[in-house]
């Protein structure tokens, strides 16, 4: 870190706690509700029950949680969860990685391919869940219909044949640029001379890869994955409009599933308890990203 | 034609093959709103046909979407403004006055940016029943500005660390309030900052749809609520008139990104990448 005596300290100690109102407010705007999300979870509160709104007893306490791990559509709720997430990752960091090394040469239309690839990270997610399920992937007027049938092959619509699938793959497609954008930016601070005493010492372009660009692209390749993590865990507006979480619970994630026990079955103690789910798996997440990033600040300090 | 010369050819039509690609549902969605509703789900598509503004008349200029799109124009600019208000001060203090504590706060600041919105909703939806926020601008302002608020104090800290000391303390030295330092040194000078990081703060404003879907249900609802509703089933006429309101619905966000593209990556990583 830069040493601070350089700083002009002379004036107005007291100014460094102009940071206290955005402090205080970011407290009160995540601590307050995450505080309320632990006690509704301990409480049997139900919207369509007046006056269920009660602690559930210190015996009695943890029945929410217990309901919750003894429901089957949990697991499924969880492993939806993961699956989507963790496939997303995949294909987003396979893309990401190869439009970034596409993108990494000077070549004429550059910035033109870099826009046209940012685009749709940039698409409101309901706008982008509408443009697929409607004009692109609908059975009959849809562009995936005319496709297969010039192809030859069946029409099927894949939100109904393959429901889960849809939905990674349109997340996807929204993350991809996401991805490309940091591995860009990592490869862009890849020092000239780095790459050209590679190549004077035999190194081919595989070889170029493997052991000077990967090494140093990790810190850039974790960070971008470790986020997209954090903020694809989320996803709920292209389930929302795409397949409002099923057939069944098939395409129901732990956000989605929040989103039902909260507001079509008012259970507040459970979506609490839920709630908690979601923030415990998030925060696993974020400890490690908040490492990654001090380490990254420790490397470049030296 | 050297071999080299018609790889390196190669490569780039293919890099502009995949970009145009990745483009295509957007452009797709641009395209069909410019169609008739016959042309729209004409079987095989029509890639040549006479464009109409039809579509956008009726349901863009004379549609529900105003309403909405004025309410996501309130949302947007009082959060950012209240982000920037509360941000400003504390990046302030954090690029000028830094302390032991400093990179501490910063760092827990960032990870509230990370807090699951689904882990919240339950009491947030509780607080603005209670509080009478539900359906309100006001609920949604406060809201997005905490959303916000990290991403905003970082990046100023970042443009405030490299504005010239020696500006500040010749100001100083000419006897400069605080007021004064803010409005005439760092303001100007941060200018550009300043519309970055509103540029950012609005596509995450703009484009954020699980609290308010949850938070509001008609008079203070934002366009991505509204989009959601779309059905393709309302009449099968629908597929080009939607297409207009979903392509208004993103235009704004499109420009603001390709505009803040040098940002963006800054912006995302909360810092981490620069």
């Amino acid at each position: 870190m830069a040493t601070t005596t350089a700083r002009p300290r002379r004036i107005g100690e007291g100014r460094r706690f102009l940071s206290a109102p955005a402090l205080v407010y970011l407290i009160v705007m995540t601590q307050v509700p995450f505080a309320l999300t632990i006690y509704f979870s301990f409480t049997n509160w139900n919207l369509l029950r007046p006056g269920s709104a009660g602690f559930l007893g210190f015996d009695a306490m943890f029945r929410n949680y217990q309901r919750i791990l003894a429901n089957p559509d949990f697991w499924q709720v969880l492993a939806n969860t993961i699956v989507l997430t963790g496939s997303v990752v995949v294909l987003t960091f396979v893309f990401g990685m190869a439009f970034a090394l596409l993108l990494n040469r000077p070549f004429p239309g550059r910035t033109l391919a870099r826009t046209l690839l940012i685009s749709p990270f940039l698409m409101m997610p309901v706008a982008s869940a509408v443009v697929w399920k409607y004009l692109l992937l609908d059975p009959a007027f849809g562009l995936s219909a005319w496709v297969s049938r010039t192809l030859g092959l069946p029409a099927v619509y894949v939100v109904e044949r393959a429901p889960l699938a849809s939905i990674i793959g349109i997340v996807s497609w929204q993350w991809t640029p996401f991805v490309m954008l940091i591995l860009l930016a990592g490869l862009q601070s890849l020092p000239e001379d780095v790459i050209e005493a590679a190549r004077l010492d035999g190194a081919g372009p595989l070889g170029l890869f493997r052991y000077v660009t990967l090494p140093h692209l990790r810190r850039f390749i974790e960070i971008a994955l470790l986020l997209e993590i954090i903020f694809v865990l989320n996803v709920f507006g292209q389930i929302f409009v795409i397949t409002s979480g099923g057939p069944g619970i098939q395409t129901t994630n732990l956000p989605y599933q929040i989103f039902l026990e909260a507001f079509s079955r008012w259970n507040i103690g459970r979506a609490s308890a839920y709630g908690l789910f979601a923030i415990v798996l998030a925060n696993l997440v974020v400890i490690l990203f908040l490492q990654v990033v001090r380490r990254a600040r420790q490397e470049e300090a030296r | 034609m050297s071999r080299k010369r018609l790889g390196t050819l190669t490569w780039t039509a293919g890099t502009l093959l995949v970009a145009f690609t990745m483009f295509f549902p957007i452009l797709w969605m641009v395209l069909t709103s410019l169609k008739t509703e016959n042309d729209a789900i004409a079987f095989p598509p029509k890639w040549f046909f006479t464009p109409t503004l039809e579509n956008w008349r009726i349901a863009v200029l004379n549609g529900p979407i105003l309403e909405f799109m004025g309410n996501t124009v309130w949302i947007t600019l009082g959060s950012t403004l209240l982000a920037l208000a509360l941000g400003f001060p504390a990046a302030y203090a954090m690029a000028y006055y830094r302390t032991k504590r400093t990179d501490g706060s910063m760092l827990w600041m960032m990870s509230t940016r990370m807090l699951p919105p689904a882990g919240v909703i339950v009491p947030l939806f509780i607080l603005f029943r209670d509080l009478s926020l539900l359906d309100t601008h006001l609920g949604l302002i406060l809201l997005f500005a905490g959303m916000n608020l990290p991403l905003v104090v970082w990046m100023l800290t970042g443009f405030m660390e490299d504005v010239p000391l020696a500006l500040i303390e010749a100001a100083r030295l000419d006897g400069a309030t605080l007021w004064q330092e803010f409005t005439r040194v760092l303001l100007p000078l941060l200018l550009p900052g300043l519309a970055a990081t509103a540029l950012l703060a609005l596509i995450f404003t703009w484009n954020e749809f699980f609290f308010a879907a949850n938070l509001t249900t008609r008079a203070a609802s934002p366009l991505s609520v509204y989009v959601s509703t779309f059905k393709a089933a309302e009449g099968d006429l629908f597929v080009a008139k939607m297409s207009a309101a979903a392509t208004a619905a993103v235009v704004p966000v499109l420009i603001a990104g390709w505009l803040a593209q040098r940002q963006l990556v800054t912006g995302l990583t909360m810092g981490a990448v620069k």
